[in-house]
């Protein structure tokens, strides 16, 4: 029986390791390494989350057991390296918008929180600049427009929740409802072509042979998981998350905090707009259809805990790169999306059975006294 | 509000408890051995909590468990409870071999447990978690009507006959869940109680009727494990005296009330630690006003309070739980907001808020750990400087080394085990948590610390430590408001001492002035204790 914490083990996979990670000054590397000699043994890799790093481990797995079916089911093509390399960049420019979304879900659920309306945002930003007016002042103006929508839209959503004391899931569901109308008013439910040429070579160029999709995801990845791990405003995240009374009473501003957070996934859903419209190159209101489910399910499964309080920028970029990874195979054995979605049911089923199992311990009694309580 | 023994509220409800609180099974033999442990090993990733433990437990005896913050008590009686299970060792249940796979299973064998932390479901009520696991139910019906009638039964013999059996367990204070979850304890059928820390939460009086019930167990011949660090209180009920050190036994079955505390401590602590408050400054080294409070008011807490501390100035608020101290310090620090009343720091008004008084230099080490204070899953240092890390911050970026440093000089300090900054707080002992709580504050840089039972659940030695801490604190300048339950503290550590009772401050004098019958008979005086023996 298994009734103390999970066992951590030391993995060479540690992201949020911060004597790992390149430090602010040489002296905190001094130090950090300084305790792992004196605090015991394995002392230097316990840090930010030894759970959370453990199930990124578990991913990994996930993720090789699929390119293993792949290989099996495909052996002609996973033997050319060429096709190997070019399905890659396939799943990650599959992968970046809806993990642009996920890296701003995942500050909104660690702070304890959700935001149904991300698809929506990323409609009405996307519908916002492509219209002709705003297309009349250029690429500039197109992207101004969707990170200023994104950002407003966030912080409404903010301020209704952390302000107006409506619970997350009401405001952003209200939300995700208006701004597909919105979007849908605007647009006159028409799509809309976007004729800027620099916008339209986002999706379709290459540096060193790497799509810019893929740099903009990997960009804001790599942002999220500074701003996460290195920032006060990442620490008050997870302090907000974890338990906002002890948050409050250490002199944090809860309320703006949780504003700021939802403003912050506005603005992926922003950057998200723009990625997309290039891709169409055009946008509709009904755009980025079901992209909160998406990100919710790849945060799940990345290990963020719903309840807020716990979570890692790379699980959930493993958990997008999974679904990408899952939506590919399908589409390379001619499979139906139908078996695909039901597959995809069942990863998240099965992700938050394992993060159920991992809280055991904590969530024992609990549990319980639910059962007894429900008979 | 707690009734004394002889109070006739206490009689009535008496009347309507003709039973026994705690039926003991007819088979109960006083004398016997009922529980022994040989050997027994629990180990936690990196921690070996129990070590080769032994304890032997008679019907009828209350069995006192000592020992430090983490010696493993609590891991302890986890194990009897079905919490935890052992790696190896022998747990004998009235002369057979038991294991208990899981809480119910212990709780069958007739083993009740009231946990050190609360284990109540906020949003049912108080009958319902009082019969939470074993409800009266006819036909897969649950029975509430007597449910309720038997909760407020127990409560009534508990003195705490006006806690609603209908209340959602979310709106009552801390003792008040602690009454409840003693209530969860006493409704079962049991052989053996177990209490880990009950009177860390409770006030002086509160103490006595835990104190009676126990004596009317014991006579039934129910058997009591009782945990507590104030050795005054195993003195008082209880007979035989277990010392736990790093998981070992170092001491079985010494006499309760016989034992030389030296003994008692150097056993526990393997030193011998010098159980005495800082001397106060000699002379009058308080400086000018630092905070300010007049007239501060929220109806049915506190009412018309008034107070000031000096700069290096401890002052001390003694009350029963209840007497609306907690909501008072909540209050001024910003968490509550008042009705009436200012208050001020360094002569300015402050803005409502806690964001502005902990700006203006306060810090409120609250006085619930786990809900108020500390975040479980996170590293110890970064509960240590919840409230700092921006101080140590540039640019935004925080400055993790600066605060693994500063948290490991206040673990020295404050003597935390394991002294591993990086653990989950969620893996410290009871103790050991309540230390990061209020070490928090004492970082530096808070020119006014309002501290809320700062020593619940702490032990001995790191007391002294930290009492030690709050002197030089306040020698450097800081002031200090403290609230306590338990009096000694109060009067020993504070300069000056405010008594409140049912929300209004009814005496202000020095220390020295006052001695510990005087402020019981102020906290208690008044319509409840009307011709109550003082
Ligand atoms: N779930 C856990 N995971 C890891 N270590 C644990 C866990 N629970 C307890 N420990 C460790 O086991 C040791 C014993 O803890 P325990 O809670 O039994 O102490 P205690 O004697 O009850 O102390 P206190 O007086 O502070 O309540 C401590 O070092 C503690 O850190
Ligand atoms: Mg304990």
């Amino acid at each position: 029986m298994s009734d103390a914490t999970p066992t951590p083990t030391a993995t060479p996979e540690r992201p949020q390791l911060p004597a790992q990670s390149p430090p602010a000054d040489p002296a905190e590397t001094a130090v950090a390494s300084d305790k792992a000699g004196s605090g015991g043994k394995l002392s230097w890799w316990r840090g930010d989350g030894g759970d959370g790093a453990k199930r990124n481990l578990g991913l990994i797995g996930v993720l090789a057991a699929l390119i293993v079916v792949g290989a099996v089911t495909k052996p002609d093509l996973y033997g050319d390296p060429n096709w190997v390399w070019n399905n890659v960049l396939a799943i990650l420019q599959l992968a970046s918008v809806v993990g642009v979304v996920t890296v701003g879900m995942t500050f909104v659920i660690i702070g304890g929180g959700i935001d149904l309306s991300v698809g929506a945002i990323v409609a009405l930003a996307g519908v916002w600049c492509t219209t002709v007016a705003t297309q009349s002042y250029g690429a500039g103006g197109m992207i101004f427009t969707a990170l200023a929508v994104g950002v407003c839209v966030g912080l409404v959503n903010g301020v209704l929740i952390s302000y107006g004391r409506l619970v997350p899931f009401i405001a952003t569901l209200a939300m995700l409802v208006a701004a597909r109308g919105l979007a849908a008013s605007i647009s006159n439910k028409q799509t809309q072509v976007s004729s800027s040429t620099f916008i339209n070579d986002i999706a379709a160029r290459k540096v060193i042979g790497i799509p810019i999709l893929v740099y903009i995801l990997g960009a804001v990845v790599l942002a999220g998981w500074v701003v996460l791990n290195r920032t006060t405003f990442g620490r008050r995240t997870i302090a907000v998350g974890g338990n906002p009374e002890a948050a409050r009473l250490a002199g944090i501003n809860v309320r703006r905090h949780t504003m700021l957070l939802y403003a912050l996934s506005g603005l992926c859903c922003g950057i998200a707009a723009i990625m997309l419209t290039s891709q169409a190159t055009s946008a509709q209101a009904a755009m980025a259809n079901l992209y909160e489910l998406d990100a919710i399910a790849a945060a799940i499964i990345g290990g963020t805990l719903l309840s807020g309080g716990r979570g890692t920028i790379v699980g959930s970029l493993l958990g997008v790169i999974i679904f990408a990874t899952i939506t590919n195979l399908f589409a390379i054995n001619g499979l139906s999306i139908e078996a695909q979605n039901m597959v995809k049911g069942g990863i998240i089923v099965a992700a938050v059975l394992v993060q159920q199992f991992q809280f055991k311990s904590v969530t024992r009694l609990l549990a319980r006294n639910r059962v007894t309580t429900a008979t | 509000m707690a009734l004394p023994e002889d109070d006739p509220a206490t009689a009535s409800a008496e009347a309507v408890a003709e039973a026994p609180l705690v039926e003991a099974p007819a088979d109960t033999v006083a004398g016997e051995v009922v529980l022994r442990l040989t050997d027994l090993v629990k180990t936690f990733p990196g921690v070996r909590a129990l070590d080769g433990v032994q304890l032997e437990v008679r019907a009828g005896e209350v069995h006192c468990l000592l020992g430090q913050n983490g010696a493993g008590k609590s891991t302890l009686i986890k194990v009897l409870a079905g919490v935890h299970q052992p790696d190896s060792g022998q747990v004998e249940w009235r002369g057979e071999p038991a294991t208990f796979a899981n809480p119910q299973a212990a709780m069958k064998a007739g083993i009740a447990t009231i946990y050190q932390e609360l284990d109540l479901v906020e949003d049912l009520s108080v009958a319902e978690n009082a019969f939470l696991g074993h409800e009266y139910r006819s036909f897969g019906f649950v029975r509430r009507g007597r449910m309720a009638r038997h909760t407020r039964q127990i409560l009534s013999r508990l003195g705490h006959g006006e806690i609603p059996p209908g209340r959602m367990v979310r709106s009552l204070p801390a003792a008040g869940k602690q009454i409840v979850s003693m209530a969860r304890a006493l409704s079962h059928e049991a052989r053996l109680i177990i209490m880990d820390e009950p009177s860390a939460v409770l006030a002086h009086d509160e103490v006595g009727n835990l104190f009676r019930i126990i004596r009317e167990l014991t006579a039934q011949g129910i058997a009591v494990i009782y945990i507590s660090h104030r050795l005054e209180e195993i003195r008082e009920i209880g007979d035989r005296v277990t010392v736990l050190k790093d998981g070992r036994t170092t001491a079985a079955n010494l006499p309760a009330r016989d034992t030389p505390t030296r003994d008692l401590v150097s056993r526990m602590t393997g030193r011998t630690i010098e159980y005495v408050f800082p001397d106060r400054p000699t002379d009058d080294s308080a400086g000018a006003d630092l905070l300010q409070v007049e007239g501060l008011t929220r109806t049915g807490e506190f009412a018309d309070v008034s107070l000031n501390v000096r700069a290096g100035e401890i002052v001390g608020i003694a009350g029963l739980v209840g007497s609306g101290r907690s909501e008072l310090l909540e209050t001024i620090y910003g968490a509550r907001l008042p009705e009436a009343g200012t208050v001020r720091m360094d002569g300015k008004v402050l803005r409502p808020g806690v964001g502005a008084a902990v700006r203006a230099g306060m810090g409120m080490a609250p006085e619930e750990r786990k809900s108020q204070a500390l975040l479980l899953g996170e590293p110890i240092y970064r509960n240590v400087t919840l409230a700092t890390f921006g101080r140590y911050a540039r640019l935004g970026f925080t400055n993790a080394a600066k605060e693994r440093a500063e948290a490991d000089r206040i673990a020295e300090t404050l003597e935390l085990r394991p002294r591993d900054v990086d653990r989950p707080v969620r893996t410290l002992s009871g103790g050991n948590q309540q230390k990061v709580v209020v070490g928090r504050w004492l970082l530096g840089g808070t020119k006014l610390l309002l501290l809320d039972e700062p020593t619940r659940g702490v032990d001995v030695g790191a007391r002294a430590e930290l009492y030690q801490v709050i002197r030089a604190l306040a020698a450097q300048g800081v002031g200090v408001l403290l609230v306590s339950s338990e009096v000694p503290e109060v009067l020993g550590l504070a300069d000056r001492v405010l008594v409140m009772r049912e929300g209004r401050v009814v005496r202000e004098a020095a220390a020295g002035e006052l001695d510990e019958n005087t402020v019981l008979d102020l906290v208690m005086a008044g319509s409840l204790m009307e011709g109550a023996p003082a």
